[in-house]
């Protein structure tokens, strides 16, 4: 009985907690999916969001999304700020009958408490130019620091959506801080076996700062962006919208690493953005036109 | 007499939005069960509910009404049409006199029938900033998801839904039911009146009231400072935005590691505030305290330790991230930013914020001798004024701008008065905000105003009835402030010629000037002073050195509120309207006078005196005398209500008639030479 406690008073470890959040939105009928294996900024630029936010199809899932920022990058230096790191991304369509209330069991899941804590939901209206997308929620606060983002969708693609979904974005390390009372990222648990997050990622932030500051190719890089372009546009007049969408990130992405050389001035860079956003309309009207071919996307009775 | 409740329980409304919901409310509600004559009308708001209390008539009395419609025999299509507007068949009419009358009965109708009938749309029409859809298909909006309606009459439900044909309305349906404190008092739970509402809500860890929100919140973080000598840096704003983000205010204090209190304070203030919503704290003596005031939604078990220990460690991490940009922006002078500004766009047509900084420095330098202030401080002044916007902290904060700049060419070893430039230039940003009175500030501080007054008016981007996207007008009052404040003697004129000759399109200067007065006078009139002293020295050209047209303002302004002044005022109104009904006779009459046709000794002594108070009045105007000018046209009082008294106008004389016209027109020019006093109201 002492042991059980003394565990359970243990906080989770960083890979615990995806596990355990795994098993959380799993018991609420999510398919538990894998990180999309291409470089994107956030979790939302996932297929199984972006597109299937679309159309009027129940659809639930889960996944870990690697989250690539690189003007954040800070070469290992500051204990708050990394290029790369780890969005647990949630969304459900419909939403479920009382969507705060299951993220607030989801939280009690990994250790946080309410009955000591002070969680607040406030206001904050999300909106990605990019993917011409929008919505409306608040970001979760738990004594006073962000450890998510929940938003019901309105709008993506350009398309206002046929049913809401409600979307909820986890950022693993800040919430992994919160639970261990860490105050340096690096220092982080990662497995409970003693290896630490900079033990797995230090040099990677000092040598992708390098890259994305001083030396990614830019001439390559502007290159890299028309060429997928191009592609995008030619695989949706074959009506391929994964495949398209697919060099819609990734163009997104070139960018991304544009901007953090600094070589992108204050009007081309709006002009940058609404040409990735053309892109994301296209193909998320494509995969809405192609949404019956789908073999496996039974209607299938969700849970409520 | 009923009791109405009407609670609209939701998922978290955003702060900013609850007290013009509440009002919305009121005013919708008002408006829809008008026929039910509220009173006593209250609302509640809060970040899960808004809510209305009232007391209504039990029914909307029978009535009858008449309408006179079509004269009999009109043609066909009048008659239908009268009838559709009314709703009412052909046989309701009935002929009276000449006309088609429809005479109705309507019933009476219980209230709770009315409240039923108009809140479904009331609550679809409502006017949200932003709205969202969730749940299913249904296209009810709100501002964020809608879970509960509670509606009561005299404790019993009226009973209503949203749905509205194929669309569900998610399912809505009035009810007596309301939740308490999410996490304190969870669950629902039924009520029957406003009275036990509130006092159930508050057992159950809500209090529905903002006001006594608000109060026990200022009133809580003030004890809580007072206990350690400290006070609270008073913030209103924050204030209210913290009473919309809390259902139990628990005020609590918490402390900021002393390793972080060299910061500059206005960086400690602005991340606290913008970032976390904590109050700052100061000692007597004015000094940044090591403690922060917030306020927390719940009662923990733990009296907040772990509470007040998280927010302690949020605040750490902030201070952090603002300790790295202010290092990092240190690391870099001010002046070897500046080239960086040509990368940053201050208007698409206007071009960057480098063009714009070369734009002050010139012109700073141009306005320099005029107030005292030495060129080459002010040119370096305007050149770092705008480098800030490259530093990471006011690209962090924006509200820090200049603030930021200050400190960087301090700690670049920058002249005292240049740095303090580049902070002040800024000034004023509101109505209450102090203006610059150093010269070498003030040289930039006006370069920085009259460059965008003349920049935007050069694109034809002038403010419109609603919009001042660019605070123009803001900008404007501050130019007027600066030189009123300091008593400033410069010509605007040639400076904002000099500032659109930057432009490819350079704007009229007088535009511009008339655009300053009329900010002006119309300051001047929402603040309950008299503005047509502006309008009556305005009349003749527009004076473009701002403080002499102000003293002369003020002294028209001292001499009507006088007796002199005031009665004078009377008599040249009186001569100023008999020459306007005269003239459309056989007008003008402003031929010279005939002084042998002056009978009355009383128009003999006006028309004697006009020519040395003319001489007066013209030499003190010269002479920057306005108060001794409004004295040689006191002068005059006497006479012209003597000459008023005693001298009939229109004499039967034709030769005589017209003389006194033209003695009037005399009267009434060399008055108007001062100021046109037609333009005074009252």
């Amino acid at each position: 009985m002492v042991r059980r406690t003394l565990m359970h008073a243990k906080p989770p470890s960083f890979q615990d907690l995806i596990l355990r959040l795994h098993a959380f939105w799993s018991a609420q009928g999510c398919v538990i999916l894998q990180p999309y294996d291409v470089e994107m900024g956030a979790g939302t630029f996932h297929p199984a969001t972006t597109l299937r936010a679309l159309g009027a199809r129940p659809w639930r899932a889960a996944y870990v999304q690697p989250s690539r920022r690189p003007s954040d990058g800070r070469y290992g230096e500051n204990p708050n700020r990394l290029q790369h790191f780890y969005q647990y991304q949630v969304i459900m369509k419909p939403d479920p009958a009382d969507p705060q209330g299951t993220l607030l069991d989801s939280y009690r899941a990994i250790g946080i408490d309410p009955a000591v804590h002070d969680i607040r939901f406030v206001e904050d209206d999300w909106e990605s130019p990019t993917l011409g997308a929008w919505g409306l929620g608040w970001e979760v606060w738990c004594d006073g620091m962000e450890i998510g983002q929940f938003t019901y969708f309105q709008q993506v693609g350009g398309i206002p959506v046929a049913v809401p979904s409600f979307e909820m974005t986890y950022g693993l390390e800040r919430l992994a801080m919160y639970v261990q009372g860490r105050e340096n990222v690096f220092e982080l648990d990662f497995n409970g076996a003693g290896v630490s997050y900079g033990d797995v990622f230090l040099r990677a932030e000092r040598e992708y700062s390098a890259y994305n500051f001083e030396h990614a190719d830019t001439a390559m890089l502007t290159r890299h962006f028309a060429e997928a372009e191009l592609e995008c546009g030619a695989l949706l007049a074959h009506g391929l919208a994964l495949p398209a969408y697919d060099q819609c990130i990734k163009a997104s992405h070139v960018f991304n690493l544009l901007d953090a050389r600094g070589v992108i001035g204050v009007a081309e860079r709006a002009a940058t953005i609404g040409r990735v956003r053309t892109l994301a309309k296209a193909c998320c009207e494509a995969w809405l036109a192609g949404e019956d071919s789908g073999a496996s996307e039974k209607r299938a009775a969700l849970p409520a | 007499m009923a009791a109405f409740l009407l609670e609209l329980f939701s998922e978290e409304i955003p702060a900013r939005m609850q007290s013009r919901a509440a009002e919305d409310l009121v005013r919708l509600a008002t408006e829809v069960l008008g026929p039910l004559s509220p009173s006593g009308v209250r609302s509640f708001v809060g970040p899960r509910r808004i809510a209305l209390a009232a007391e209504l008539a039990t029914e909307v009395p029978a009535q009858a009404s008449r309408e006179r419609g079509p004269r009999l025999g009109a043609p066909e299509a009048a008659l239908a049409g009268f009838l559709r507007k009314h709703r009412a068949a052909r046989e309701q009419l009935r002929e009276e006199g000449e006309y088609w009358v429809l005479q109705r009965q309507s019933p009476a109708q219980p209230a709770a029938g009315l409240i039923a009938a108009t809140l479904p749309a009331l609550l679809r029409r409502f006017p949200w900033p932003k709205s969202m859809r969730w749940g299913g298909t249904s296209q009810f909006t709100w501002v964020r998801p809608l879970r509960r309606i509670l509606c009561l009459l005299d404790g019993g439900v009226v009973p209503f839904d949203l749905r509205e044909g194929e669309d569900d309305g998610h399912g809505l349906t009035a009810g007596d039911q309301t939740e308490g404190h999410r996490f304190l008092a969870p669950g629902p739970f039924a009520v029957r009146g406003v009275a036990e509402w509130q006092a159930e809500l508050r057992r159950r860890r809500v209090l529905v009231d903002a006001a006594e929100r608000r109060d026990r919140i200022a009133a809580g973080i003030a004890d809580l400072a007072g206990a350690r000598q400290l006070t609270v840096v008073e913030d209103s704003g924050l204030l209210d935005e913290v009473t919309g983000l809390v259902e139990w205010p628990v005020p609590l204090l918490g402390r900021i590691d002393p390793a972080y209190m060299d910061l500059p304070p206005e960086v400690m203030q602005v991340s606290m505030r913008v970032n976390q919503r904590y109050f700052a704290l100061r000692h007597a003596d004015g000094t940044p305290a090591p403690f922060f005031a917030f306020v927390a939604d719940t009662e923990a078990a733990d009296r907040g330790a772990t509470i007040i220990a998280g927010n302690e460690r949020v605040l750490r991490a902030r201070f952090s991230d603002a300790r790295h940009f202010w290092d990092l922006d240190r690391r870099t002078r001010l002046a070897d930013r500046v080239p960086a500004l040509d990368a940053i766009t201050f208007h698409a047509k206007l071009g960057s914020q480098g063009d714009r900084v070369r734009r002050l420095v010139a012109l700073s330098q141009v306005i320099a001798p005029m107030v005292g202030a030495d060129p080459a401080t002010a040119a370096r002044a305007a050149l770092l004024a705008k480098a800030d916007l490259t530093t990471g902290m006011v690209g962090e904060f924006p509200e820090l701008q200049g603030v930021m700049g200050r400190y960087y060419a301090l700690h670049d070893g920058e002249a005292p008065r240049a740095a303090d430039a580049v902070r002040e230039h800024y000034l004023p940003k509101g109505a209450r905000d102090a203006v610059p009175i150093e010269p070498v500030s003030i040289a930039v501080a006006l370069a920085d105003k009259i460059d965008l007054l003349a920049g935007f008016f050069a694109i034809g981007e002038k403010p419109t009835g609603s919009g001042d996207p660019y605070a123009l007008r803001r900008a404007g009052l501050g130019l007027i402030r600066i030189i009123r404040d300091n008593r400033l003697r410069l010509n605007l004129r040639p400076l904002i010629k000099e500032a659109g000759s930057s432009f490819s399109n350079p704007p009229d200067p007088d535009d511009i000037l008339l655009f300053l007065v009329e900010r002006y006078r119309i300051q001047l009139r929402a603040a309950g002073a008299r503005h047509d002293v502006l309008a009556a020295v305005l009349a003749h050209t527009i004076d473009d050195d701002f403080y002499r047209l102000l003293m002369k303002a003020g002294a028209i302004e001292r001499f009507l509120t006088g007796d002199d002044g005031a009665n004078l005022l009377i008599g040249y109104r009186r001569a100023d309207n008999i020459l306007r009904i005269e003239k459309k006779k056989d007008g003008p009459h402003d031929g010279p006078l005939d002084l042998d046709l002056l009978e009355a000794w009383e128009e003999q002594a006006l028309a004697s005196l006009l020519g040395p108070v003319e001489q007066a009045a013209d030499h003190n105007l010269k002479a920057e005398n306005y108060n001794a000018a409004m004295h040689a046209l006191a002068n005059l009082r006497k006479p012209v209500d003597a000459f008023f008294d005693k001298v009939t106008v229109n004499a039967p004389e034709p030769e005589l008639r017209r003389n006194r016209l033209r003695l009037l027109a005399r009267l009434r020019d060399t008055m108007n030479q001062v100021a046109d006093f037609s333009k005074i109201e009252g």
